[in-house]
């Protein structure tokens, strides 16, 4: 079967058998409002160049696509290149999109954003982006999240953005994110809600992946420019699927090009302490769309198990549940053990620290490519810088930085 | 002639009379399943007219934070939508009159399957279903089991509703049309009778189906001026923090609840005349 990826979502939200818009109907009409608003400035000329003059002189775009020469030799296969977002302002891709839905926000006269985080990076993008543009920002955070990202915090903070611990449920990115829906359902006539991945109610998961998508569209350039060709295969990791879709979508319709969506396995898919709904997940509803989830026998949502915050979440972006039924991207899983081993290769390997989330990407390539000839390229989408994570992993050696 | 549902009679028979109807909610399983029924014939006895039995869902995006502490309690005791139809069922024994409408989110609902869930709930005794999360351009793939079943569809309205949208949920609708009453989660203490009355209006041009009011309603004054507007008040985070505030002692919730009902009841029958 061919598919045009362009025409997806359809008019209804939908990816297939995902997607939509599963939300009370309080949100319905701002969502409509949204949806017209967005497929109104998508093609307005003066909205992408001041999206364009923000990626460019704001986040430092574009970012690099770096040659692993030491990993590649060291894991003997195919040549290993990294999409450098960690380089960008703040240090991950979130702002790709956050500047992309700020702007929205000042175009519909919002004078106040809220946002959900796990890891703290997402938080970190919007507050980054309020501070600039003059916009109250209000961060939604598990109370467990504040505790093991607490550089991203205090780097909130800083940029004025209050943080609000969230105490209910399994006091993760999950319910951070009900959180937010429930900041946004009554403040909806000021407020707009940066959701920062590839879920949640239509347009959502469409605008998300819209505005990272310039990576995939710099990575089809640079790729030419500096292999002579687009690469064999692509990797990223996938929590919510932000930075995996951003890079995926713009080369979904050449079919040389694999692709490989990395789950955070936890302790082993086998285990049940994982967060990968693609994996070992069912279709479902949650968060106001249709995608895989992780739920009991009873449909009830669980916790999930990751080293890395941002994975650390029980759905994933409609887009990818119907990437892996048609069999477009191959979606595999990372332990925290292969996450961490990677982790270390790519420091002291090449002196880049990644972040958790990104050693994800990097465990899968280590696997792949030594499957692969010296003369095949892998492109690894390292989504995040490792700064933020320096606390996690020195707890993790047994050791004290405070 | 077209047979009517427990719940369509029910409002029938209210209109008639002149009444409104009087709906409370409760969490089911709150503060754990074995008190569930009592605490339901307790609402009966207190004046319900309907009963809306909340299904506790792990992630309840549209509730406040008493209703979500209910979900956990409920949870953790153990409740389960099998568990939670056999306690309707239970209910059913002794009051085959009071309309109970199971009020929830999509996931559990799918998880066990629509079809088997629309003929396990109607064989339990259950007579409508709202699901939250379930808005009604989604509905066409989701309805049509709960339908046939003989279930009553309960959507809600808001005050970002459209005319369009009013149209589009009436149309899909049946039993009544639950009125949310200002913008926020369950549990907020603000409301705008000004405004509910002007919304209501527009919708009552768009549709004859009861309405009922729900959201910020806590006391009987409010109650009473919320049922000078509509057919019907939902009364649920007044109750359920009730619950909460005794959940250690659940054996003196039945009377509780049954005061702070009738309290609730005699306002909307005062008014009534």
């Amino acid at each position: 079967m061919v598919y045009d990826y362009a025409q997806f979502p359809d008019a209804r939200g939908h990816f297939g058998a995902y997607g939509g818009r599963f939300v009370a109907e309080t949100l319905m009409e701002p969502l409509r409002q949204l949806e017209e608003a967005y497929a109104r400035l998508k093609n307005d000329p003066d909205f992408l160049a001041e999206l364009d003059r923000d990626y460019t002189h704001y986040v430092g775009r574009p970012s690099p696509l770096y040659h692993a020469e030491r990993l590649s030799k060291a894991w003997g296969g195919a040549q290993v290149w990294l999409k450098r977002e960690d380089l960008n302002h703040t240090g991950a891709h979130k702002i790709n999109n956050t500047i992309g839905q700020a702007l929205l926000a000042k175009h519909l006269g919002k004078t106040r954003i809220i946002a959900e985080t796990g890891a703290g990076q997402h938080g970190v993008a919007s507050a980054t982006i309020a501070a600039r543009l003059g916009l109250k920002c209000v961060v939604y955070m598990g109370i467990d999240d504040v505790e093991r990202q607490s550089p991203n915090v205090y780097r909130m903070k800083l940029l004025g953005a209050e943080v609000v611990p969230v105490t209910s449920g399994t006091r993760t990115l999950k319910d951070a994110l009900n959180e937010a829906l429930r900041d946004w359902v009554t403040n909806v006539d000021d407020t707009f809600y940066v959701i920062g991945t590839v879920a949640g109610p239509h347009p959502y998961p469409m605008l998300v992946r819209d505005f990272n998508s310039i990576v995939g569209r710099e990575l089809i350039g640079q790729s030419r420019a500096q292999i002579g060709r687009l690469p064999d295969a692509l990797v990223a990791c996938v929590g919510g699927g932000s930075n995996a879709i951003g890079m995926f979508h713009p080369l979904l319709a050449f079919d040389e090009v694999a692709m490989y969506g990395v789950e955070a396995g936890g302790d082993g898919i086998a285990t049940g302490r994982h967060a990968a709904p693609l994996s070992a997940g069912q279709p479902g509803v949650l968060h106001g769309n249709r995608t895989y989830v992780m739920a009991d026998d009873d449909g009830q949502i669980i916790g999930t198990h990751s080293i890395s915050a941002g994975l650390d979440y029980p759905g994933v972006g409609p887009e990818h549940a119907w990437l892996k039924d048609i069999g477009r991207v191959n979606y595999v899983s990372a332990t925290d053990t292969e996450a961490m081993a990677a982790f270390y290769e790519l420091t002291r390997g090449e002196g880049i620290i990644p972040a958790l989330e990104s050693s994800h990407a990097v465990a899968h390539a280590k696997k792949l490519a030594p499957t692969l000839g010296s003369d095949r390229h892998i492109v690894v989408n390292l989504s995040g810088r490792g700064d933020k994570d320096i606390f996690t992993i020195a707890k993790r050696e047994g050791i004290s930085l405070t | 002639m077209i047979r009517m549902s427990r719940l369509q009679q029910q409002f029938a028979n209210l209109k008639a009379q002149g009444r409104k109807a009087l709906i409370p909610f409760i969490t089911g399983g709150d503060p754990a399943p074995a008190h569930t029924v009592a605490l339901m014939h307790a609402l009966v006895a207190g004046g319900a007219d309907v009963i809306e039995l909340g299904m506790p869902f792990s992630d309840p995006m549209a509730d406040g934070p008493t209703i979500q502490l209910a979900c956990e309690r409920a949870l953790a005791a153990g409740t389960t939508v099998s568990k939670l139809l056999e306690l309707v069922g239970e209910f059913r024994r002794d009051n085959q009159h009071t309309p109970v409408v199971l009020m929830g989110y999509l996931n559990p609902i799918e998880h066990r399957g629509i079809a088997a869930f629309a003929q396990q709930a109607k064989a339990a005794g259950v007579d409508g279903v709202l699901i939250v999360d379930l808005a009604v351009e989604e509905a066409p793939e989701f309805a049509p089991p709960l339908k046939a079943a003989g279930l009553d569809m309960i959507f809600l309205l808001a005050p970002t509703s459209s005319e369009r949208r009013i149209r589009a949920v009436a149309e899909a609708a049946s039993g009544y049309l639950y009125y949310v009453s200002l913008k926020g989660v369950t549990g907020a203490v603000t409301l705008d009778l000004a405004a509910v009355a002007h919304k209501l209006e527009e919708i009552r041009r768009l549709t004859a189906l009861p309405l009922a009011v729900g959201f910020g309603i806590r006391d009987p004054a409010t109650a009473a001026a919320v049922g000078r507007l509509a057919d019907g008040v939902v009364v649920g985070s007044a109750l359920v923090a009730e619950i909460e505030q005794h959940a250690a002692t659940p054996e003196v919730l039945p009377a509780l609840l049954k005061a702070k009902l009738g309290a609730l009841r005699k306002a909307l029958d005062e008014i009534a005349q």
